[in-house]
């Protein structure tokens, strides 16, 4: 059974009489059975509910649940060969920032990929997803590594943003990230971006300036967090769930202003109840995104790209 | 144009009143040294403290003026292109909702925005500049700052001119969302298509430079100029503090700080700066030009 987040905290009667049935000497009776099937039902049809009528502070705690799928499980999943490079060949390698070459299909491509860790070793390791100048100047390798050999670079966003530490400003992380963005514009290979959890501001963005940004359903991306756009507001980072509402930060209120390309569905109940399924939806809307790139000769590719990035602005022009 | 200082430079302090009434923009106390400056000893020497060498913070308009040569006269470039509240940000709580803070911000001028963009001439050669202001909220980067922004870059590409820009700022504009962040793409790939015109980026960083502004065009200048002191960094020294629960070293991210790290080529005092962009301008030449 999944951690229940504190809005699903209705599902768990339900979810306790589903797992003392389970694990009842007659799990295997008819009516049994029979009555799981029942309850299962139940269950699925409050998920439903819930998930169909979340608020955007609750999108939030999805986007960030522990259990939801993370950038090297996409990764492993969906490309074959996949060889993992490392570092920014100046100071370090930055693990919060994956990066390769794989296949996906039979498609070569370079991979980077933004992972928060699973245990707390492995969250450490990475530092929470959090990437200092070393991992955007691996992701600008990658970028490189890309546009030298004609491959699709596919990058996986999930970050609760760049890491606001002190040897990160020491090394120039404003620079890093300003960089990635510049090459991600001159870069003469389609760059395609899932967000698969949380898109924390400029971290995101730098692996986000491409040609196709798909995002899940139940993932986030935002200037800035709802706690720190709060504790601005109110000095209350408690009022979170206020600021949410306000920052447009789904993926359905960024596809309504075209700032994103395509929602892709999640299993009910979200993600994390269904990784498989989760996995499959993004394989398939890359490889369709991908196939649709790739049609478009080189200078088109670029020109579209320039175009997009230059269009987005909503402003009043006095006089027009 | 301050009014008060122009038109009434003949004010003086009187002997016997205390400091609370006397008027604003007549005498003002330094914020570095705490030294009463008279308002017009502080306007020639470009608002800088002559006790100190404090550089305070200064509008656009004033910017532009301390670095364009004053004939011919500068033409302003994207005015036309103002805020709109697109999101209906409220900020529930009795707070001011982002219409009202908009207007509060532009006082009596609606053309008042986040970034001034102009055209003019620099020791005699054309350049145009996007000037950040920081008494516009913050200086944050939304829809406004990044379309003047790409105009005053495509402006300078079609012109053949050198492109220079100033930042002050605190990062993107949270109240525009997303659409504020993706100006950080907008704006650095604007300044991509005049890099492949061969033309200068000169980036100058003012005091403050951070977030979103300093994570997109303003640390990928061709040459990046600082203002002496000026904080400079991805996240606020008080986001750090409360991260890493540690002292910050001393100087942390002022100007001085980076160019000994290798963030900026060169701290410019903001008197000589209009001389430094001249020699700037005359060795990055465009090719041709």
């Amino acid at each position: 059974m999944v951690q229940l987040l504190e809005f699903e905290r209705g599902l768990e009667p339900l979810e306790a009489e589903i797992k003392t049935l389970s694990l009842s000497e007659d799990a295997g009776a008819d009516e049994i059975v029979k009555q799981m099937r029942a309850l299962r039902k139940k269950r699925d049809a409050m998920l439903g509910r819930l998930y169909g009528n979340l608020t955007d502070w609750q999108t939030c705690q999805v986007a960030r649940h522990p259990a939801r799928p993370q950038a090297l499980d996409y990764i492993r999943a969906l490309f074959t060969d996949f060889t993992e490079l490392r570092g920014d060949r100046a100071y370090g390698d930055d693990a919060a920032v994956v990066a390769g070459l794989g296949k996906l299909g039979d498609k070569p491509a370079v991979i980077l990929g933004q992972q928060k860790g699973r245990d707390t070793a492995e969250k450490i390791r990475r530092n929470f997803g959090m990437p200092g100048p070393e991992g955007y100047r691996k992701a600008m390798r990658m970028m490189d590594l890309a546009d030298k050999f004609s491959l699709p670079l596919i990058a996986f966003v999930d970050t609760p943003g760049a890491y606001p530490g002190i040897g990160a400003e020491e090394r120039g992380q404003a620079g890093a990230i300003g960089q990635c963005l510049y090459r991600a514009a001159t870069m003469r290979a389609p760059g395609l971006t899932v967000v698969v959890g949380e898109g924390g501001s400029g971290g995101a963005l730098a692996l986000a300036a491409g040609d196709y940004i798909g995002m899940l359903r139940h993932a986030v991306y935002s200037v800035i967090s709802p706690e720190g756009c709060a504790s601005i507001l109110w000095k209350e980072a408690a009022r979170a769930a206020d600021a949410a509402e306000m920052l447009g930060l789904t993926a359905a209120k960024l596809k309504k202003r075209l700032l994103i390309d395509e929602v892709i569905a999640e299993p009910p109940g979200g993600a994390h109840r269904d990784s498989a399924a989760a996995i499959a939806a993004v394989g398939a809307a890359l490889e369709k995104a991908l196939a649709q790139l790739e049609r478009l000769e080189t200078g088109l590719l670029l020109e579209k790209r320039a175009r997009r990035w230059r269009e987005y602005g909503e402003y009043s022009e006095k006089g027009k | 144009m301050n009014w008060f200082t122009d038109i009434l430079p003949g004010i003086k302090k009187k002997k016997g009143k205390s400091a609370a009434t006397v008027p604003d923009g007549v005498w003002s106390k330094c914020p570095g040294c705490n030294t009463a400056i008279y308002s017009v000893e502080l306007r020639k020497n470009c608002y800088v403290c002559a006790n100190c060498d404090h550089h305070q913070r200064i509008g656009a308009e004033e910017r532009a003026r301390l670095v364009f040569d004053a004939e011919p006269a500068l033409s302003p470039l994207g005015m036309e292109v103002r805020p709109v509240d697109f999101m209906n940000f409220r900020d529930g709580g009795g707070g001011k909702s982002y219409a009202e803070k908009l207007r509060e911000a532009q006082k009596d001028d609606a053309r008042r925005e986040a970034v001034f963009a102009c055209r003019g001439t620099i020791g005699g050669r054309a350049a145009v500049a996007a000037i950040f202001d920081f008494s516009f909220m913050g200086g944050s980067m939304g829809s406004v700052a990044g379309e003047r922004f790409t105009r005053a870059v495509e402006d300078a590409a079609e012109s053949g001119a050198p492109f220079i820009s100033f930042a002050s700022s605190g990062g993107a504009r949270m109240q525009e969302g997303v659409v504020s962040l993706v100006q950080m793409a907008k704006t650095t790939a604007a300044l991509a298509r005049l890099s492949a015109r061969r033309l200068p980026h000169i980036s100058v960083l003012t005091d403050p430079t951070t977030g979103g502004v300093a994570a997109s065009f303003a640390m990928i200048g061709d040459v990046v100029v600082a203002e002496p002191k000026a904080l400079i960094g991805f996240a606020g020294p008080r986001v750090i503090q409360e991260t890493v629960r540690e002292r910050l070293p001393e100087g942390f991210q002022r100007s001085e700080f980076l160019r000994e790290r290798g963030g900026v080529d060169l701290i410019a005092d903001r008197r000589e700066l209009r001389e430094v962009l001249i020699s700037l301008l005359s060795l990055l030449r465009p090719p041709g030009g």
